[in-house]
């Protein structure tokens, strides 16, 4: 009896392997094919519009005649938010699917998965979101890059502002994981060296995803601290604003707060969001290049929608993948970390280069303070700060990263 | 001081909205004994149709129109599921009503983006409560009193209607003893879709007062219903008062408990729970559980060993599948040594549940502790692969005789969650301990050793170990240890009355499930080449029950079967659609339907019928005695 539903579990799965394979190989010499893995259940919010990116460089990418005269196919995968399954579709992509790299990631422990299996595996991985520093840093390896501006540029833009401010007592608010906890190390540590008679009076670590947002509030609120670091994001951002606008948090203190500027964490937050918050994030409705001009248009003309951060993390990651992949002519992994190691191209923010000695991409992020516009927030002030001004010396970084 | 007072009002409304959740969840157990998983997905759904309504609507009227409204709505759909989908597995074993809410849940995940879109939605305040009363210089937002005080109200409510009313009195029978109910003549039918209908009603009421305050999102199911169910069990099952006081108590001790220890949310429920439960059994309300009347083992078709010509069968499907490597590519291998690994799992959990009689919501925690005690060894110690593997495991052993220890001296749903509580401990010091276990990051490169590092080799290897564990339970299931174990599962007085230490023999169980998954998860983390705090979290143990109801629980060996299924399934699932979840839980929910003993039970039980049809001769009068005991 047993053996019978082995036995059949066994061949429903070579049958549905034997179709997959044979779709793959009758039209693998004209295309060169991507990998791509994303949290899309998980995380709708922030992989929707960066699908919508990535597939609008693959459009622009194959009208323009592919790489190399081959067409570019992007194969999409849902991690579901676990880093197992993410190893499972990566070994899925680079083992049935042939593809000459792999790219995307959001969650940073997925990211470093992902990371961990290219560098055994010995393939290319070109992350896309993941923001913890030990990608490029502590963890890094001679297969992975990194596109996003991390954890630690991050910190850095807002600590230039922030050590600006008179305040001298600082409350920290952030999620406690991994992300929350570099976050609020690294700017801790930059904070401390520009400003040394700041005093850190409070820290409030809610689970992620499950802030319990009044108790924490008025914890905050107890310690009366002249300004705050916010790291949380999301649904927890939500409570925890709605919570302090009704119990005066933010009323005379300055809050300093991680990638709230960016659409996807500040649109749902409409007449409800702080003014004057000092953020990371993407002022698409200000920025007035031509390189982000000419995204701009393309994209609300294919999407009748406004670009997120998403969309520019997903469409700059395919644009990066297909420029490492013509310039290197090859789908070999050295030719194409040879190909990658201080490449230079343009972005939607301007010219972009990933950097030799850690991978890591010189794309910036723009800050300014948040304000109330119609009812919905936006951001004022806005400057956008090169990824390669806030990076720490070469000799540091060297200390950092494990030799390859 | 004033202070203190404000935190305090603040921890009561958070409570507030527990409560009216966790209440709705203790009176469908208390009556239908259904773990309803479902109950966040009506919670969420609730939020979802009221932030609909507000919108369309506005004003006072609308905004607290569309939250009752949205509530009402949201327990027709309970009523719908409770009628067309539970009704038809009330008679299947223990638990497997879990699995159909859990298919539920998983579907309900899907719809609500796409009915709704990926975005947060943020809702309206409350009109009428949107400001803060200024207390000695606090601020206290209305909301949070009108939550305060409508928390007792609710409670209050409730009181009546179980003290005073017909209906009440029926509902409180039947908690006690449903069997008994039924006997003098009452509509179970009925009584248990008007209590699913007011559970439901409670839960979605108290998903849509949430959106004045939250965010309304595709995850508020999860984020909501492992706590509920805490707070139901702290309180002790079935007691609406036990839920408001556990409610408060949760609360209260996380408003306070951040001022001292800023990171102790998120394990704080749990601790509480597993210091509640090892000294009052039973929650703070809950009474002792009556002797169960009817045995949850009872077969149809008793166990026995497998023939020879099954044997022959079971020894030939091995070989086909060590095979596999001839014809199958790199990926299918890798999948096909995750598949066998989940079957380790899968019936290391089956063994404890279906042999022991315990059912654990923890068992994750185990396979959890065997990846780290690997990845330990591996990048610590720098010990060899083969050491790894035979030392990794004894993590897995010492956390299970540990817990294990506590554990069975409970039983019953208490017992499921005491091992959920020891899990989610195990899972926090792993988040926690940064510098040892690398928070969630997890420990990177376990990667085995060259001999077993093909696909190929390490499949045979997941698959060598795969059949040896399936054979030694076995062995074990029909050893006089393993009757020893049934007859204390069956009957704990008779087997006591014999001479059985029982509490003995299960932990022994408990112990030997906990090594066999700590084995599997061993190999999981070669696998992966990594480990993560994920490997002991709640979906995994999810995961593993999921596998272990699909196969059948009543079966030996139902476990094997549902582990491919499953596994296999939801690899494939995720790897073709983005839907998934929608698409896996419809075909759970089909399962639930098709087969009410799970797979592998229900064919048992077709093929032993059909064998006892051609063979007329066989007491009728037997079998239609011990399927009327069911």
């Amino acid at each position: 009896m047993r053996g019978y539903f082995v036995g059949a579990g066994l061949a429903i799965a070579v049958a549905a392997m034997a179709t997959g394979a044979m779709s793959t190989q009758a039209t693998a010499q004209s295309e060169i094919k991507i990998g791509e893995i994303n949290s899309y259940s998980l995380l709708p919010a922030f992989t929707e519009p960066y699908r919508k990116g990535w597939q609008l460089a693959v459009e622009e990418i194959n009208a323009a005649g592919g790489i190399n005269g081959k067409k570019l196919v992007v194969i999409s995968k849902d991690d579901g938010g676990k880093p197992a399954d993410a190893q499972t579709a990566a070994n899925e992509l680079v083992s049935s699917e042939n593809v000459a790299m792999l790219t995307g990631t959001f969650l940073s422990n997925i990211g470093l998965a992902v990371s961990d299996f290219a560098n055994q595996k010995k393939v290319f991985f070109l992350a896309a979101e993941p923001l913890t520093d030990a990608i490029t840093w502590s963890k890094g390896n001679r297969y992975t890059f990194r596109l996003r501006p991390s954890n630690y540029m991050q910190a850095a833009m807002l600590v230039e502002e922030a050590a600006k401010l008179p305040a001298k007592r600082w409350a920290t608010i952030a999620p406690n994981y991994e992300y929350g906890q570099s976050a609020v190390a690294v700017f801790k540590k930059l904070m401390s060296e520009k400003r040394p008679d700041i005093q850190w009076v409070d820290e409030q670590w809610p689970p992620q995803g499950k802030i319990d947002a009044g108790p924490v509030v008025q914890a905050t609120a107890a310690a009366n601290p002249e300004a705050i670091l916010n790291v949380t994001f999301g649904a927890d951002l939500v409570k925890l604003v709605r919570e302090g606008n009704t119990r005066g948090l933010f009323k005379g203190r300055t809050v300093v707060s991680f990638l709230t500027g960016e659409p996807e964490y500040l649109d749902p937050l409409k007449d409800e969001t702080p003014e004057g918050w000092i953020v990371t994030g993407y002022p698409w409705y200000s920025i007035k290049t031509p390189e982000h001009d000419a995204f701009l248009k393309a994209y609300q003309s294919k999407y009748n929608d406004y670009p997120r951060l998403g969309s520019i993390v997903g469409y700059q990651t395919i644009k990066a993948a297909a420029a490492i992949l013509a310039k290197a002519g090859s789908s070999d992994p050295e030719k194409l970390i040879a190909a990658a190691e201080g490449i230079s191209m343009p972005s939607p923010f301007g010219e972009i280069t990933f950097r030799k000695i850690d991978h890591q991409s010189t794309l910036g992020a723009f800050t300014g303070k948040t304000a109330l516009k119609d009812g919905k927030g936006i951001m004022v002030d806005t400057a956008y700060r090169k990824g390669s001004d806030y990076l720490p010396s070469d000799a540091e970084i060297e200390k950092l990263r494990p030799k390859d | 001081m004033a202070f203190y007072v404000v935190q305090f009002l603040t921890g009561l409304a958070s409570a507030a909205s527990l409560f009216l959740v966790a209440s709705g969840l203790s009176i469908i157990f208390g009556v239908t004994r259904i773990v309803n998983f479902a109950h966040g997905a009506f919670y969420m759904l609730g939020a979802y149709v009221a932030f609909t309504l507000t919108e369309r609507f506005s004003g006072a009227f609308g905004f607290w129109g569309g939250i009752v409204v949205a509530a009402l709505v949201v327990a027709a759909i309970g009523v719908l599921v409770e009628m067309v989908l539970l009704r038809r597995i009330y008679h299947s074993p223990e638990l497997f009503q879990l699995l159909a809410t859990f298919g539920l849940t998983l579907m309900v995940e899907d719809l609500v983006v796409l009915i709704w879109g990926p975005d947060d939605l943020v809702g309206r305040r409350a009109p009428g409560f949107k400001g803060a009363i200024d207390f000695f210089g606090q601020n206290i937002p209305s909301y949070d009193l009108f939550l305060i005080v409508l928390g007792p109200v609710v409670l209050g409510v409730l009181w009546l209607l179980f003290q005073r009313t017909r209906w009440g009195v029926l509902v409180r029978a039947a908690t006690q003893d449903r069997d008994m109910v039924a006997a003098l003549g009452v509509n179970q039918k009925w009584l248990f879709t008007s209590v699913f209908a007011l559970g439901v009603f409670l839960a979605a009421l108290g998903g849509a007062l949430q959106i004045p305050r939250d965010a309304v999102n595709h995850a508020m199911d999860l984020r909501v219903i492992v706590e509920v169910f805490v707070v139901v069990v702290i309180g002790g099952l079935g007691s609406i008062i036990g839920a408001f006081v556990a409610a408060v108590l949760v609360s209260e001790l996380n408003a306070f408990g951040i001022l001292i220890f800023p990171k102790i949310s998120i394990i704080l429920v749990f601790l509480v729970m597993a210091v509640v439960l090892i000294v009052r059994p039973w929650g703070l309300f809950g009474k002792p559980e009556a002797p169960a009347r009817r045995t949850p083992g009872l077969t149809v078709n008793p166990w026995r060993p497998l023939t020879a010509n099954e044997r022959l069968a079971a020894i030939a499907v091995l070989i086909v599948a060590a095979a596999l490597p001839f014809v199958a590519g790199n990926y299918l291998l890798t999948v096909g040594s995750e598949i066998a690994i989940f079957v380790i799992f899968a019936v290391s959990l089956h063994f404890l549940m279906s042999v022991g009689g315990l059912a654990s919501f923890g068992h994750a925690a185990y396979f959890g502790l065997g990846a780290y005690g690997v990845a330990l060894l591996a990048k610590m110690a720098g010990l060899p692969m083969i050491v790894c593997l035979l030392l990794g495991p004894l993590l897995g052993l010492v956390g299970a005789a540990v817990f294990g220890f506590f554990a069975v001296q409970l039983s019953g749903v208490y017992f499921a969650m005491l091992t959920l509580a020891f899990a989610q401990i195990v899972w926090s010091i792993a988040f926690q301990w940064v510098s040892v276990t690398g928070g969630d990051n997890g420990i990177l490169g376990v990667w085995p050793e060259k001999w077993a590092a093909s696909p190929s080799h390490f499949y045979w290897l997941s698959l060598g170990i795969a059949a040896l564990a399936v054979v030694i339970l076995r062995i074990i299931v029909f050893s006089p240890f393993g009757f020893a174990l049934r007859a204390t599962r069956d009957s704990p007085l008779r087997s006591e009355a014999v001479g059985i230490n029982g509490k003995r023999i299960q932990w022994t169980a408990f112990v030997i499930a906990g090594t066999v998954a700590g084995l599997a998860g061993a190999l999981f983390a070669y696998l992966k080449g990594s480990v993560f705090p994920d490997n002991m979290g709640i979906s995994l143990s999810v995961d593993a029950l999921v596998m272990v109801l699909l196969g059948g629980v009543e079966t030996v060996s139902g476990a094997v079967v549902g582990a491919i299924v499953y596994k296999a399934l939801s690899i494939w699932l995720v790897s073709q659609t983005d839907l998934s979840k929608l698409v896996l839980g419809g075909f759970v929910v089909l399962i639930v339907v098709a087969f009410p003993k799970g797979i592998v039970g229900t064919l048992e039980a077709f093929m032993h019928r059909r064998r006892k049809s051609s063979s007329s001769a066989s007491s009728p009068l037997l079998t239609s005695r011990i399927e009327s005991a069911e």
